[in-house]
């Protein structure tokens, strides 16, 4: 049976080899509660960085057009391998940090909270973006307010352009009128649907609606990033869940998601998408209704809140019942290997996507591409399937050789990594490999590996 | 080319779960005994596909007032009334021969939240609301298969890379990615055997890979594109294969519509002509086509020239030789039960849509 170290760095965290070798829940809350390490020790990608690439694609687009050139320019191509590198760098930062991080909790949150707040990038020049939310209002908020987390990603110009929110117009506001624009509801709706309330609470049309209204005004400023522009939002008062919102500015925008952030409905939807991720497919709804009810008492202080999923019991359950999705899957090798973030942020963009990005695409998890804003599917069984499964292994056989030279000796191997969550027959099985590389691969292509 | 062109019309796309271009699934079922020689395809158009633009009731003056825009493009009289989008004018000829209809103000009982995910999980299911989450979730199809006398699991097949509601549940479903594959030495292999032996998901699902990937060799470069879908359904229903069912996506038009829409309606045309021409006039004689979508759009354009969700999906049934002309409403005949019929009573669209199937009682045991 898994030690209480083990299941806190698996369920908790990315896995062995940790650097405590057993963490309890105060420490790993201590630790959340401090500064972000991380983020600092391997920098990631700023918005001003991808808005400055994006001003210049539109310069030279522009120049291109006036010169007629036929095909790309070579300004334009430049442009788009400055675009290339951003995106690049953003991913690999993200794995860095999962990797080489003595703070497991903290990078799993942070993909816990990115993919609740889903966004990806459809145009090849701004595929840095998905990482800048991340950066700007995800890390910093992990043990703050969730309100304070909902301001600022609903603000951020990737979620703006996802949802098409920029494309948003008051039909009374001046420019609505003038150029005769109106309503997109996708962003309002997401709002309530997938990053608040969730799908069954009681809201209607109406209120997506209303929302929608109350959310003009928020667009991306090609300079700046996110500005106010009070000649789109639409004029009045709107009333979302039989509250009225008057006023100007961003103000009763805030107010709304101040108030979406506290509902009894988003503690329970998040409480429950909590406690799926990290523990149980099906969790126990005791350890649910412990989650909830620090929502609440606390107003969403997402420290009590993960506070209280660490302090229930059921999150300790022996049984691992959850499979690491790709991400989890991969970080938890490299850091299982050994291969250190100055490793990752050295490869070159072709290795790392022959390494990384491509057999991530195989078992069904492309780099911050989820099919919709409603992110990745949590159920083993959507993860653990026939071709998912034969990338692992093809993965966990073909890619360590790549990454370490010389490897290490699969017997040390499953020792330290799967620890008492190794089986009879693994262990006999790593010995009984012909190769080191085999018995390598076999110890990551386990069943005690993949799950958590 | 093809897939350049889905690629490229991403960039106009809403929200949806359903842009993306390797998300293409095809499940198809083959036979028991009981089962004659009709066919099913059946395509899900994942993301709300506007009905309303496709097949535009351009008589009516409040659907030009709402879409002074969109209902000024061109787009092909069918009846002095209707009027077929300019995308699917290749499919004029299916029309005149009565193999192409299409059921308008048809939907689920899913009206109010207007979720794609939920609108899909229902459409595939056909159930009703008063059923559990699990309930809602397993497919029709899935429960066509247990229910069925000698349809075993072993006579479904998915292709791509994400499972489609309509075979999840309790019979076993394949899933491959084309270019998926799996090269072990066969001592390697035993050890995998081995290790998996106690684990009953990681035993099953690698089984199954194996048994996928023997004696692939060359079909693992293989693209994903609508041809190779079509080509291997048509293939396969060509064979024993009676059910085929796979999903589109790209109709979630929020904005530019007049643009957005045209590529999925291109790939739904080329989808159709190319099973029709890929079946041969036999099969395709026998075969009933069903595209429909999870909810419809707002009849009023929007501000940024597309659309946002609203009610009324419509659907499209395309049959072989032999169908009487099909008008809009033409397929909403009431379902009288057999192998198709849903748990609860089927709602309106569950009649609709398998109403013709089960009342030509075509895959009746």
């Amino acid at each position: 049976m898994a030690e209480r170290g083990e299941i806190a760095a698996t369920r908790f965290g990315y896995g062995h080899p940790i650097f405590d070798k057993s963490p309890d829940a105060g420490r790993m809350i201590g630790r959340l509660r401090g500064p972000d390490e991380a983020a600092a020790l391997w920098p990631g990608v700023a918005l001003s960085e991808v808005l400055k690439t994006v001003r210049a694609y539109r310069t030279a687009r522009m120049e291109e057009k006036k010169a007629g050139a036929k095909g790309r320019t070579a300004a334009l191509k430049e442009v788009q391998q400055q675009a290339d590198a951003l995106a690049l760098r953003g991913a690999q930062a993200i794995l860095a940090r999962a990797v080489g991080s003595p703070d497991g909790l903290r990078e799993r949150l942070v993909q816990f909270w990115a993919d609740h707040f889903t966004v990806t990038s459809r145009r090849s020049i701004e595929r840095a973006l998905p990482a800048t939310l991340i950066e700007d209002a995800i890390r910093p908020h992990l043990a703050g307010r969730f309100s304070a987390m909902l301001r600022a990603v609903i603000t951020h110009p990737a979620m703006l352009i996802y949802l098409d929110q920029v494309t948003s117009f008051g039909p009374g506001s001046r420019r609505g009128q003038r150029q005769k624009k109106g309503l997109n509801e996708n962003l309002a709706r997401e709002l309530l649907e997938l990053h608040t309330l969730g799908v069954s609470a009681g809201y209607g049309q109406d209120d997506v609606r209303q929302m929608a209204e109350l959310l003009t005004g928020l667009a991306v400023d090609p300079d700046a990033g996110f500005r106010f522009e009070p000649n789109r939002a639409e004029p009045g008062a709107e009333t979302v869940l039989g509250v009225r919102y008057t006023g100007q500015g961003t103000e009763p925008i805030f107010q709304a998601l101040d108030d979406l952030a506290v509902r009894p409905e988003t503690a329970r939807h998040l409480a429950m998408k909590l406690a799926v991720h990290f523990v149980s497919d099906t969790p126990d709804p005791g350890l649910v209704g412990a989650i909830e009810k620090a929502w609440n008492l606390g107003g969403g202080d997402l420290l009590a809140v993960t506070e209280a999923m660490l302090g229930h019991p059921a999150a300790w359950a022996p049984d691992a019942a959850k499979a690491r999705q790709p991400f989890d899957f991969i970080v938890a090798a490299l850091r299982a290997l050994q291969v250190g973030p100055d490793r990752i942020l050295r490869m070159e963009a072709r290795e790392f996507r022959r390494l990384i990005l491509q057999p991530m695409r195989d078992m069904g998890q492309p780099w911050q591409q989820a099919s919709g804003p409603n992110g990745w599917p949590e159920p083993l069984e959507d993860w653990i399937t026939p071709q998912g499964l034969a990338a692992r292994i093809t993965w966990a056989m073909h890619a360590p050789a790549r990454l370490v030279d010389p490897l290490p000796d699969p017997r040390a191997l499953v020792e330290t990594v799967l620890g008492s969550r190794a089986d009879e027959r693994l262990n006999w099985a790593v010995a009984a490999a012909e190769s080191v590389r085999e018995g390598v691969g076999l110890v990551l292509a386990s069943p005690a590996f993949n799950r958590r | 080319m093809e897939r350049r062109l889905f690629l490229k019309g991403m960039g106009v796309l809403g929200c949806s779960a359903a842009a993306h271009p390797l998300l293409t699934t095809l499940t198809l079922a083959q036979g028991a005994p009981g089962l004659n020689d009709n066919r099913l395809v059946v395509i899900i158009l994942r993301g709300a596909m506007d009905g309303l633009d496709v097949v535009q009731p351009r008589g009516d003056a409040a659907f030009t007032a709402a879409r002074p825009d969109l209902s000024a493009l061109p787009a092909t009289d069918l009846d002095g009334f209707f009027a077929l989008h300019d995308a699917l004018s290749s499919l004029l000829p299916l029309w005149s021969a009565g193999e192409l209809g299409f059921v308008h103000a048809t939907s689920t009982p899913y009206r109010d939240k207007r979720s794609h995910f939920d609108g899909q999980d229902l459409l595939e299911a056909g159930t009703g609301m008063d059923v559990t989450k699990a309930a809602v979730r397993d497919g029709w199809l899935n429960r066509l298969l247990q229910a069925v006398p000698g349809l075993t699991s072993e006579t479904a097949y998915a292709i791509g890379r994400e499972a489609l509601p309509v075979l999840e549940g309790k019979a076993e479903v394949r899933n491959w990615a084309p270019d998926q594959d799996l090269v072990l030495t066969a001592q390697a292999r035993l050890l995998i055997d081995h290790v998996y032996h106690d684990d009953a998901v990681f035993r099953d699902t690698v089984e199954e890979a194996f048994a996928l990937t023997e004696g692939r060799g060359d079909a693992k470069a293989q693209a994903k594109d609508v041809d190779l879908i079509v080509d291997f359904a048509a293939e396969r229903l060509r064979g024993a294969t009676r059910i085929a069912a796979f999903s589109q996506t790209g109709w979630d038009t929020h904005k530019g519509q007049a643009t957005a829409i045209k590529r999925p309606l291109e790939r739904l045309q080329r989808t159709i002509l190319r099973m029709k021409d890929q079946l041969g006039p036999d099969v395709w004689a026998r075969t009933t086509l069903l595209a429909m979508t999870e909810f419809g759009r707002t009849v009023r354009q929007n501000g940024s020239g597309g659309t946002d969700h609203g009610t009324g999906g419509l659907m499209r049934g395309g049959r072989g030789g032999g169908a009487r002309g099909a008008g809009a409403g033409a397929l909403a005949r009431p379902c009288r039960g057999g192998a198709l019929r849903q748990a609860r009573p089927a709602a309106d669209l569950g009649c609709a849509g398998m109403g013709r199937p089960c009342d030509a009682g075509s895959l009746r045991a």
